[in-house]
């Protein structure tokens, strides 16, 4: 063995597509299951919580228009970015979550197959959810799926990386963009993610990836006016209660936490449709004679 | 102006009707007094006549009811959806019966003209049981799993605009699905709802089923906060919304609103202005304005704002306002002395803030509440009558330049409902409606409804769809 001294990495926040420090100048210690150091994380601040909203308002637009099979081209490159960085996140998740090396692989080859999972589903979900409707008279009617806004999801505590990315995946697959807040105790998978999601064509703004006290930094973006949903899977059952009343200021649309055993179980379809939208636009039809003329 | 045509009289026979002058709560298949025996008058808008007197539900009523609910909910859940289906048909054919009598007593407790209760409120009442009749045994194919369970106990809160639509787009669907109801029609028109539970009976639908309960907010809020209930749905305002919001945080019931809306119908230089006058006056005069989805705000292209504008005043001074029963009138009679208000004030701000005030020559009654149809002209998007929900017959006409601006402009509230576009241009039909955030987009067409198409809003709209497939969610445990 080498007795080189190793490089240590910075982990830095994701935001707007730049890797910023918290602009508190705060960070906490993160350490591995056993309590060995690992590295300091930003503390979050809300002042990062609201750049990040900013971040992510600016982003949605062209992000919400990019069309269906663009979105899952890049979702796919994701995957494809994550297969060739899978080394460094199964020792990151193995450091998070106390795992042996073969578990951890198993959590990351779940966490590459769950990107490409969503990214087929980009160009599909709106004739699942969508359609026409049969209307009783002479209109075209129609209903389709759009994206609710800028979500904020507060990742799950437990699951560092198969968690993370089970909740960040549908919200982006559809057109939101989303303000992610990491596991508090094991927020290193998630910020190396946005290094990755920085290097696979997802538009700067998309995903944002904030570490630091989840009690700390939820709270402002629950309240924030310019979030339009949360995902409250992060949250114990007394902050997501206050977090849900926060939310209804703006009637914000809120994912209640749900009792997950198993991150690996197939996802279903609840995650997307929790942050779609419908509209249903109606247009007379007109009418033609036997001849093909009008009337 | 004097009217080109002088019409005669032509009501609607009340006769048809019978009124009670009381009447109890509806619980557990029974009429019965408020424990607490308190009552409250409901009067005729267009008369304030009494029509009766009418038990007020407190919050021993609510556990009451609730009770019933709960008990009738486990055979209810597990009859056949066929069977369940069968009791809906039911309940749609004797509404498509009844539906003269009930479209008289709805223009009577709620003011608004027979040729809209008659014509729109009631055949979209049966067509909506009808709808979800049909799905109550096929919820397996409906894309929400093998087998959606229903929820449960449903409390659900209605508005007065739509009395029996309201209580229709609520039951239904809550039915169909299994689930049992409790549901406090507004203070001001309690009277539909209790004809409905009458129907209820006809159609030997189990006790407990479905439960009325009239009141006013007190009674609302604390069926929202009852522990047993397992589902909310509420229609009505933003800021209640939010209020139930808070209440239900922290809790596992599933929540849908449907609230208010400040819809823009955007008007282009290519539009055909015959049409889109007659859709604008659709858009903000149907119901007197008191319309959650109506097209508040007239976004015209500035370079046929003269024109559209003038044959828009001229087309509002054939507008008849009076006797909601007579067949010729196209506004009736605002729905309350509260509501009245609530339109006087914002209308006077809009004439303080400097925006023009116009209204067409036009007799108000003597008695009852009314408002003239009203247009505003110079708003800017500051002004308090383009931001807020008059919910009244009042249109205020902005301008823009292009379809950028257009959207823009239109987007710029915080609701997000309705919205209308007038062009020949189909990409731009398209395009605009793409960028419009609104759940429901009318083009070349305002104020359309159907049983199977979803309706609900964006943003502080409220969320969740009522109708169609997508309605079913809203009962469904998924």
């Amino acid at each position: 063995m080498s007795d080189r001294l190793s490089v240590f990495k910075t982990y830095k926040l994701y935001v707007g597509g730049k890797f910023p420090r918290s602009e508190s100048g705060r960070v906490y210690e993160v350490t591995d299951a056993k309590g060995k150091w690992l590295a300091n994380a930003p503390q979050s601040s809300r002042k990062d919580t609201r750049d990040a909203v900013v971040a992510a308002r600016k982003a949605f637009g062209g992000w919400a228009g990019a069309t269906a099979y663009n979105r899952g081209q890049i979702l796919y490159r994701v995957a494809e970015m994550l297969e060739g960085r899978k080394a460094q996140f199964v020792r990151e998740v193995a450091e998070a979550e106390g795992l042996s090396k073969s578990r951890a692989a198993e959590q990351v080859d779940a966490t590459i197959d769950r990107w490409v999972w969503y990214a087929g589903w980009t160009d599909k979900i709106a004739q699942v959810v969508g359609g026409g409707n049969p209307v009783a008279g002479p209109f075209f009617n129609l209903s389709s799926p759009e994206p609710t806004g800028v979500v904020a999801v507060l990742a799950p505590q437990e699951s560092s990386f198969l968690g993370l990315v089970s909740v960040v995946a549908p919200v982006i697959a559809t057109g939101n963009t989303a303000v992610v807040v990491a596991s508090e105790r094991s927020p290193l998978p998630a910020l190396s993610l946005g290094e990755v999601l920085a290097t696979s064509d997802v538009p700067g703004g998309v995903v944002n990836v904030l570490s630091g006290r989840t009690a700390e930094i939820a709270p402002p973006l629950a309240a924030h006016q310019d979030v339009n949903a949360i995902d409250l899977a992060g949250a114990d059952d007394v902050l997501a209660k206050e977090l849900e009343i926060a939310a209804a200021d703006n009637l914000k649309r809120v994912l209640r936490p749900q009792p997950v055993d198993n991150w690996s179980q197939a996802p279903g379809t609840d995650r997307m449709t929790a942050f779609l939208e419908t509209k249903t636009v109606w247009h007379p039809t007109g009418s033609l004679g036997a001849s093909g003329s009008s009337y | 102006m004097a009217s080109a045509f002088e019409y005669a009289p032509a009501p609607e026979s009340r006769a048809i009707v019978d009124i009670a002058p009381s009447y109890g709560l509806f619980i557990d298949g029974e009429f019965t007094e408020a424990a607490d025996g308190k009552v409250f008058k409901t009067v005729s808008p267009s008369t304030e006549e009494v029509l009766s007197e009418i038990a007020r539900a407190g919050e021993a009523d609510v556990d009451r009811a609730v009770a019933a609910a709960r008990k009738a909910f486990e055979k209810w859940s597990a009859l056949p959806g066929s069977e369940r289906a069968k009791y809906l048909f039911r309940i749609a054919r004797i509404i498509q019966e009844r539906s003269r009598e009930l479209a008289v007593l709805e223009t009577l407790d709620n003011g608004k003209p027979i040729k809209e209760t008659r014509d729109a409120d009631l055949p979209l009442v049966a067509a909506h049981f009808f709808y979800y009749a049909g799905w109550a045994d096929k919820l397996e194919h409906a894309g929400y799993g093998a087998n959606p369970r229903p929820l449960g106990v449903a409390g659900q809160v209605i508005p007065w605009n739509f009395p029996l639509l309201m209580l229709a787009w609520k039951i239904a669907p809550a039915l169909a699905t299994g689930n049992t109801v409790v549901l406090k029609p507004a203070e001001t028109t309690p009277l539909s709802a209790l004809f409905f539970a009458d129907i209820c009976r006809q159609a030997g639908l189990p006790k407990g089923v479905v439960n009325i309960l009239p009141g006013y907010g007190d009674t609302g809020a604390a069926l929202v906060a009852h522990p047993d209930v397992d589902k909310v749905a509420f229609t009505g305002s933003t800021a209640v919304g939010k209020e139930i919001a808070r209440t239900v945080a922290g809790t596992r019931k599933k929540l849908t609103l449907e609230l208010g809306g400040k819809g823009a119908n955007i008007v282009f230089d290519d539009a055909p202005i015959d049409q889109a006058v007659e859709g604008i006056v659709n858009g903000i005069f149907f119901n007197q304005g008191q319309v959650c989805c109506a097209g508040s705000r007239l976004l015209v292209q500035e370079s046929i704002q003269d024109e559209l504008l003038d044959s828009l005043k001229r087309r509002l001074a054939t507008l008849r306002l009076g006797d909601p029963l007579d067949k010729n009138t196209d506004i009736g009679a605002i729905n309350s002395e509260e509501q009245l208000a609530r339109i006087t004030t914002l209308v006077e701000q809009g004439e303080a803030e400097g925006a023009e005030r116009w209204s067409p020559a036009c007799e108000i009654p003597a008695s009852g509440y009314w408002f003239a149809p009203t247009l505003f002209t110079n708003v800017t998007q500051a002004h308090r009558i383009a931001r807020d929900e008059i919910f009244g017959p009042v249109l205020s006409v902005l301008t823009f330049r292009t379809p950028d601006e257009a959207v823009a402009k239109a987007n710029n509230t915080p609701y997000g409902l309705s919205a209308g576009i007038w062009t020949e241009k189909g990409s731009r039909i398209l395009a605009v409606a793409n960028k419009l955030r609104a759940g429901v987009i009318w083009s070349n067409t305002f104020n359309k409804f159907d049983p199977t198409s979803p309706f609900g809003g964006y943003k502080e709209s409220g969320f969740g769809r009522e109708g169609g497939r997508h309605g079913l969610e809203a009962y469904l445990d998924v």
